[in-house]
């Protein structure tokens, strides 16, 4: 796009390329944090949707990429580069005060790289226990397990809380600090890694002022089962069944984003059939995420009987997926190049029976909980997410769209068989509770609306394109965005011309969503906390990766 | 009309003439004992069962079908598993006010459960404060709720046992508003006298749209003192993991879950000897025939089909509705219940002086 | 299906005949059986699940499935409660302690179902850097349920193996067999179910 053309050529210390809408920036370590402002604040550029930071190892050099977006022209993203040649003490300038979202970000990077990030105040591991030995992600990490043996006690909570953070004040000095993260007299209480309502094993450390809540410290890491450095050892056709087990509620859609990302990479033609199959069992894999979440938020509010009736039509989905892929939850579906088989003679019959009876469960779905003063009053009014706060933390999907934020990826950049399908991507503007309740609701019935159109349409042809034995992807960096259930899904690819990828990054649009809990649940109750978690929907294995 | 006062005067007589007045009571005391914590935990079983069959109706399952015909010794076999439970012995918490809270709880309930008229003379004491004798005891189970949630150390069960204290203190005050108007209407406060009153008119009906403002207050009230859902808070499942009694195991828990199913009955059971005429079967002034019939239905018959229909009730609105924030439940009951009950009683009053008479 | 209609799996069967094989006292026969009874027919899970496979637990809970039927669905979220764990997903190296906790934390009798290939051996996972290879390296498990995740069905299935086995205990006796011929047992059940898998 000639603005950004224009604008970017006013960089004159970086390195700019250009692929379709893609623009890669690469600038000098003490120019990061200057470019990134600049991009940032321009009015015209103002990229302020920072998708991830994705942290490399370059084995001589460590380096950080800033994948940005704007929502003035949201289809196009800038990758940001910096590197660094320091490998035993790596520092890279902080943007935690410039995306909400960063905060996090570099945390992980820090986990998973080393990097220390100046001036965050936050530097402690994300995932891994505080005393782990090693960086994972690095090209040299020691896998020896006598290392980090199975850890039998606790991990101590005064660790827990003990930020160390490293800043550079006002003369230059370079100051190793440490902060607590509670105060002496706060009442803190530990929700999870077991609990009911943390969906999944997510630790939060909230502190409480009698019912109302001060503070959330959210702890993950309790399902990180390190996918990311599994796939640096596994071939292409080999990543997909990992891709599954992250948001294990829209596998489908995560797999979906895999292959595309490697065809994009093998520059293959996937024939439309594929297309099509695919883009059906995306949805109905959305209906069937959002009819448990819903069912979920309706059990963390109390209300256990709507849950059951999610899980009841969620099983109709079930079934279909069954007999087309062979699985229930791990459909294992798409392929590189297509699907893996063809879908089931009866598969049309059964999808278009499902649909009329899914709109008449909605009735009801709606007639038992969305109507109920009860959940009524305990939704409206609380747990408010402003739009510039939903971009600036990066949450996306029903969350950010309930806040006015328009942000689907099917819309911006149609993928797969979503350029043939009319629908409306669905919008409220209030940002509450009930917003994001409802969103989901009529997410579903969009998601109808869309496989009504296709499923008489599937073109003939083969269900996959022909690949080769061996899949080599050429050298670089791949990237491809798809709409999960959450939101964003992202993968990036880094290949240097091998039949294994250099460096693979999912996006995690859960994480994004935990960072919000931080914020939207200050000044609520504890049965807010517990509701505003069920109304953002996340998975924690997708956070956790 | 058979009335169990029958049997329990032939056995009293019966008593008495072989024995000394001192040993008859005594022998009669155990008796009644006996029987009533019997009766107690066979409705517990009773209660679990048809709480997990209703839930599953509810919920489009099928509940317990395995154990025995249709699962019904389903809640036997747990009964028998949670007996054999261990007792975990935890560190840190204050023993005896740990050991003593459970059995505070279940004591209270069963002593209210004493005071139940379930026929003419099925009845343990009949005191001629007896309205008033089941607003006290039954609070009791409060202190041991709070005593649960203090002494386990534990910042769950801490949360838990300051809602409840929150929660059932002020419902109790419409609760006892709510019965206070049927104790003016009836002019005493000995159940066995109101029981009788209705007669020809269950109080429902007698004292008009006073009463049924006053029923429907004191379902939600007593609802709410079951600490059952949509009022679960001090439980609150998702939320506090199992509330006041997280740390408890094997069979003081139990006694936790058997006084809470017995609670539901008790709140049901109140409602409807005070409300819906006891035992007393349903009698139509004028329809002498249908009364007739009526009759024949033995009263004790009549007492657990309304005090079921009540619980059913309760559970329909359990698997309904989701759970109330604790700044709501107390708005409700202070802004709303409170006020209402107040002004009832005066509407109440004025019935009585105007209509019913 | 009526515990009479399994025909496959009867080493359980077997086992307790052969241990009363030299009589018992009949009293204390009785009261076994009836506490075993009561036990197997009442076995309350504890709600813990660390990913996917919590979602077909979620399944069993739900209409389709319904192990409320058996009387399994009074699922506790207390652990002091609760009688059987299901490790439902993946065990990591941070969630180690965590879950051994739990498991200290609940009563006796308490039993554990590893259920779906990472609770069993790591299963997809295995080259990972953060992962347990097994529940077994931290607590010991009685059932193990194959799969990636295990349907429902399998987990109802599970579910009366462990039924089956907590029959064999003995309340009032301890049982004249030395304990190592009962986990040989364990271990070969393992090892066959494991073989299921593939």
């Amino acid at each position: 796009m000639k603005v950004i053309d224009e604008l970017l050529a006013q960089l004159p210390f970086a390195g700019i390329e250009q692929k379709e809408k893609t623009y890669s920036v690469s600038v000098p370590k003490d120019k990061l944090r200057e470019t990134a402002e600049w991009l940032k604040n321009n009015p015209k550029l103002s990229f302020d949707f920072l998708t991830d930071i994705i942290g490399m190892d370059y084995t001589d050099s460590l380096g950080v990429i800033y994948y940005l977006s704007s929502t003035t022209f949201p289809s196009y993203i800038i990758t940001l580069k910096t590197q660094t040649d320091d490998r035993e003490t790596p520092e890279i300038d902080s943007v935690h005060d410039l995306w909400l979202s960063a905060d996090l970000y570099e945390r992980e990077v820090h986990d998973f790289l080393g990097i220390t990030f100046v001036n965050n105040p936050d530097m402690r591991r994300l995932f891994l226990r505080q005393d782990w030995k090693g960086y994972p992600l690095r090209k040299d990490y020691d896998a020896n397990p006598e290392l980090n043996p199975i850890p039998l006690d606790n991990e101590d909570l005064n660790d827990m809380e003990d930020m160390p953070f490293t800043e550079i004040n006002l003369e230059g000095e370079r100051l190793e600090q440490h902060r607590k993260l509670f105060e002496e007299e706060d009442y803190v209480v530990n929700f999870g890694p077991q609990h009911p309502a943390t969906h999944g094993v997510l630790h939060l450390r909230v502190s409480l002022d009698g019912e109302m809540i001060k503070k959330v410290d959210p702890n993950f890491g309790y399902i990180h089962r390190g996918i990311e450095k599994m796939c640096e050892a596994y071939t292409y056709p080999q990543i997909p069944h990992l891709t599954d087990r992250l948001d294990y509620l829209s596998g489908t859609i995560s797999r979906h984003g895999f292959c595309l990302a490697v065809e994009k990479g093998l520059e293959l033609e996937v024939p439309e059939r594929a297309h099509y199959i695919r883009t059906i069992i995306d949805e109905l894999t959305r209906i069937a995420s959002h009819l448990l979440g819903w069912g979920c938020m309706a059990m963390d509010m109390g209300s256990i009987t709507a849950f059951v009736y999610g899980m009841r039509d969620r099983e109709k989905i079930m079934d279909i997926f069954e007999e087309t892929c062979g699985g229930r939850l791990m459909a294992n579906y798409s392929v590189i190049g297509g699907v893996m088989n063809d879908i089931h003679p009866n598969f049309q019959k059964k999808v278009k029976e499902f649909i009329p009876y899914m709109r008449k469960m909605l009735k009801e779905h709606h007639l038992l909980f969305t109507g109920n003063p009860i959940a009524r009053g305990r939704m409206e009014g609380v747990g408010y997410l402003s739009k510039e706060q939903a971009i600036s933390l990066g949450a996306t999907g029903p969350t950010g769209r309930a806040s006015g934020w328009s942000n689907d990826v099917r819309k911006i950049e149609p993928y797969a068989a979503y350029r043939q399908a009319d629908f409306k991507e669905v919008l409220r503007s209030d940002g509450l509770t009930f917003d994001r309740y409802i969103i989901r609701l009529d997410e579903i019935e969009e998601s109808l609306r869309i496989i009504e159109q296709l499923i008489d349409n599937i073109p003939g042809g083969n269900y996959a394109a022909k690949t080769k034995a061996v899949i080599k992807l050429p050298e670089g960096e791949f990237h491809q965005r798809v709409e999960g259930a959450r939101g964003e899904f992202d993968v990036y690819i880094n290949s240097k011309g091998d039949k294994f990828p250099y460096r693979v990054k999912f996006r995690s649009p859960c994480m994004t969503l935990v960072n919000t809990l931080k914020y939207i649940a200050v000044g609520t109750k504890v049965a807010d906390l517990i509701m505003l978690g069920g109304s953002l929907d996340y998975v924690v294995p997708c956070i956790d990766r | 009309m058979f009335h169990f006062s029958v049997v329990t005067n032939w056995i009293d007589e019966l008593l008495r003439t072989y024995l000394p007045d001192g040993w008859a009571l005594f022998i009669e005391f155990v008796l009644i004992g006996i029987a009533i914590l019997t009766v107690y935990a066979v409705l517990a079983l009773i209660l679990i069962y048809v709480e997990r069959k209703v839930c599953a109706f509810f919920q489009c399952r099928l509940g317990p079908t395995r154990v025995g015909p249709f699962g019904v010794f389903q809640s036997v076999a747990d009964m028998i598993k949670i007996l054999l439970k261990e007792l975990i012995k935890i560190n840190k918490v204050d023993p005896r006010l740990f050991r003593l809270a459970a059995y505070l709880v279940i004591i209270a309930s069963i002593c209210t459960f004493g005071a139940i008229p379930f026929d003419k003379g099925l009845h343990v004491v009949d005191f001629n404060v007896g309205v008033f004798y089941l607003l006290a005891i039954s609070s009791l189970g409060v202190v041991g709720i709070l005593l649960a949630g203090w002494s386990s150390n534990n910042k769950y069960t801490m949360i838990g046992a300051m809602r409840s204290g929150a929660q059932l203190i002020s419902y109790e005050l419409s609760c006892g508003l709510a019965l206070m108007t049927i104790v003016m209407l009836s002019g005493t406060m000995q159940l066995s006298t109101i029981v009788e009153q209705q007669t020809t008119a269950w109080n429902i009906f007698r004292g008009g749209i006073p009463a049924i403002i006053a029923f429907v207050i004191y379902l939600i009230a007593g609802h709410a003192e079951t600490n059952r859902g949509p009022f679960d808070l001090p439980e609150a499942e998702s939320e506090l993991t199992a509330g006041y009694h997280t740390e408890y195991s094997g069979i003081q828990f139990g006694f936790f879950y058997l006084a809470e199913y017995l609670n539901m009955f008790i709140i049901a059971a109140i409602a409807t000897t005070l409300f819906l005429g006891g035992w007393m079967p349903l009698h139509i002034p004028g329809w002498d025939g249908f009364n007739g019939v009526m009759d024949y239905i033995p009263p004790v018959l009549w007492f657990f089909a309304k005090t079921f229909a009540c619980v059913f009730l309760a559970l329909w609105v359990r698997w309904t509705m989701p759970r109330l924030r604790i700044d709501q439940l107390l708005k409700l009951e202070w802004k709303v219940l409170m006020p209402i009950s107040l002004i009832n009683i005066i509407l109440m009053a004025l019935w009585i002086i105007y209509i019913d008479l | 299906m009526q515990t009479g209609d399994f025909k496959d799996n009867e080493y359980l069967d077997e086992y307790v005949k052969e241990l009363r094989a030299n009589g018992v006292n009949i009293a204390i026969a009785k009261l076994d059986d009836l506490i075993n009874w009561g036990r197997s027919n009442s076995v309350w899970p504890l709600t813990f699940a660390t990913s996917c496979c919590g979602i077909e637990f979620m399944c069993l809970g739900a209409a389709r499935y319904d192990f409320a039927r058996f009387g399994w669905e009074v699922t506790r979220n207390s652990p002091r409660q609760a009688d059987v764990v299901f490790c439902c997903g993946t065990i990591v190296h941070k969630m180690a302690p965590v879950l051994k906790r739990l498991y200290d934390q609940m009563a006796e009798p308490k039993y554990v179902m590893a259920f779906g290939s990472c609770a069993i051996s790591g299963g997809p996972f295995k080259t990972s850097y953060h992962t347990v290879m097994g529940v077994d390296k931290i607590i010991p498990v009685d059932v193990y349920i194959p799969g990636c995740p295990p349907r429902p069905d399998a987990m109802i299935y599970g579910m009366m193996q462990l039924a089956r086995k907590i029959k064999m205990q003995e309340f009032f006796r301890l049982p004249k067999q030395p304990i190592v011929a009962a986990a040989d047992d364990l271990k070969n059940s393992k090892e066959t179910e494991k073989g299921g898998e593939q």
